[in-house]
């Protein structure tokens, strides 16, 4: 009987056809895959994606050049110059990440005092060039202006677990 | 207006046979259109199957819907450079994509897509179809040796040999179909519509056919000439560009024809299904119309196979022509012609 049954089984081809009704169950179902472009996931307020330099609310920026972001970063890709400005303030002159080096560990903002230098939540700044991606300070400011309400709130988010 | 079209189409010019080759290439070029726009679609309403059936979105950028995707897929294979690989034989790597795509379409000069309504219609259509289809492996063999690749060349014998394999089982099905119907001609084959207890007869044929198509065409689950997983692409892992696409065209443009011979022999063509007598699917285009449902209908499946099945291992395939199909078909062929005699109902007793 056993035989029979198994003969019978792929003479008529039961199984095919029970995992072809499957498959086609699966095209009335709803679909997985988000629209991308147009509508995206949900990103955890320590997302490490694009880098800004974030300023205070005067308008004067944060960073101090300590140089602990340029002494933890693993893959060199930060590179830092400062002296002391006018008002005495010690401030940088030049604030490079080479972001084809940057492995988006995220030490940087963790070694910052002053939550200065972040990775924020953007990921989509992918260029057309190798030269485009060699941040210098401007760019990194013009990311903190750009960036800061979302940096602000993710800061705030994160900050009991810290 | 109607007078004159009508005094327009009885000129004895079109008697003539400048007139008639005219008629012809007109009809040709019809044919030839429609079929490519929808084997541009094909590609387009496949990924779109394979994409529900996967739970994804499929193309949906170009254009409403997508739609203009088959158009930006020609347009960059256009676009792209033809690579002739170095120890290539150039004039047999260029040739093996025409031969299959021109194999593709003359197939199609037989095909009628409302009673009599084919670009030639022959008595001995469905042998030429079967004819024009087993050349189809030789564009396939010739792209697999004239690449002078390793995967390439094993591409092109696996395809040969399977090719070759399950031919046979469609050729026994063929004669099942024949010899209940008793003619060769394919509006023949169509217009005998076969009573309920034949078609039941003729059923495990349309399994054994439809799935021998599917290792004909080369699709899934009997991919293996292309077998990416283990043969890069198969014949076609050194095309590039237009020669790529032509072998895309013609693959799609096979699908086509065993889905319309499918429907020719099995689903009744042109004709409304289950035998039903309604007057106004015989009205105007309505029965060609009827005709490209069903073959897309049966393209479906096609995909919807894809979707489900994986690939076969070459064994089994083997197994399954050779030990499965082929006895299959014989013995049923008998059983058919057995039933047919018994009953008195075979067409043209000598």
């Amino acid at each position: 009987m056993a035989f029979l049954d198994s003969a019978a089984r792929s003479m008529f081809l039961s199984e095919i056809v029970k995992g072809m009704a499957l498959t086609f169950k699966y095209m009335f179902k709803p679909r997985m895959t988000i629209n991308y472009p147009f509508e995206k996931g949900p990103l955890s307020p320590r997302f490490r994606g694009e880098h800004a330099l974030r300023r205070y609310p005067n308008g004067e920026e944060r960073c101090i050049a300590c140089k602990l972001c340029e002494a933890v970063c693993p893959a060199l890709a930060i590179t830092i110059e400062a002296e002391p400005r006018e008002d005495g303030s010690r401030r940088t002159t030049r604030y490079d990440i080479d972001m084809t080096k940057c492995i988006y560990c995220g030490l940087c903002q963790e070694a910052c005092p002053v939550d200065a230098i972040v990775e924020g939540p953007n990921f989509e700044f992918a260029t057309e060039t190798r030269e485009e991606l060699y941040y210098n300070k401007e760019k990194l400011l013009a990311n903190g202006d750009r960036w800061e309400a979302a940096l602000a709130a993710n800061l705030a988010a994160d900050a009991p677990y810290r | 207006m109607a007078d004159i079209w009508n005094s327009f189409w009885h000129l004895a010019f079109w008697q003539s046979i400048a007139g008639r080759g005219i008629t012809i290439l007109a009809e040709v070029l019809v044919v030839i259109v429609v079929l490519l726009i929808f084997v541009a679609y094909a590609t387009y309403f496949e990924r779109k199957v394979l994409a529900l059936a996967q739970l994804r979105r499929g193309p949906n950028v170009i254009g409403p819907f997508g739609l203009l995707q088959p158009f930006a897929d020609g347009l960059k294979l256009m676009v792209k450079e033809t690579i002739i690989p170095a120890g290539a034989n150039r004039v047999l790597f260029l040739m093996a994509p025409m031969l299959t795509f021109t194999l593709a379409l003359v197939g199609w000069a037989v095909v009628p897509f409302y009673e009599g309504g084919a670009v030639a219609n022959i008595n001995v259509g469905i042998l030429y179809l079967f004819a024009i289809s087993s050349l189809g492996v030789y564009g396939i063999i010739i792209a697999g040796w004239a690449s002078n690749s390793k995967y390439s060349f094993l591409g092109g014998l696996r395809s040969a040999a399977q090719m070759v394999s399950y031919e046979v089982s469609i050729g026994f099905v063929i004669v099942a179909v024949l010899l209940t119907v008793g003619s060769l001609n394919l509006t023949n084959v169509v217009m005998a519509q076969q009573s309920w207890w034949q078609w039941l007869l003729l059923s495990p044929m349309l399994v054994v056919f439809f799935i021998s198509g599917l290792a004909e065409t080369n699709r899934p689950p009997f991919d293996l000439p292309e077998g990416e997983s283990e043969l890069v692409g198969g014949f076609n892992t050194e095309y590039s560009a237009m020669t790529f696409a032509l072998f895309m065209l013609g693959e799609y443009a096979n699908m086509f024809m065993i889905s319309a011979l499918t429907s020719m022999l099995f689903l009744g063509g042109w004709l409304p299904p289950f035998g039903w007598d309604i007057a106004f699917l015989k009205w105007g285009p309505l029965p060609a119309l009827l005709f490209i449902i069903k073959i897309c209908a049966v393209m479906f499946v096609f995909l919807w196979v894809r979707a489900t099945l994986p690939r076969f291992r070459y064994d089994q395939l083997m197994r399954l022509g050779w030990k499965v199909f082929l006895p299959f078909s014989l013995f049923w062929v008998m059983v058919i012609a057995g039933v047919l005699l018994a009953t008195g109902t075979l067409p043209n007793p000598q």
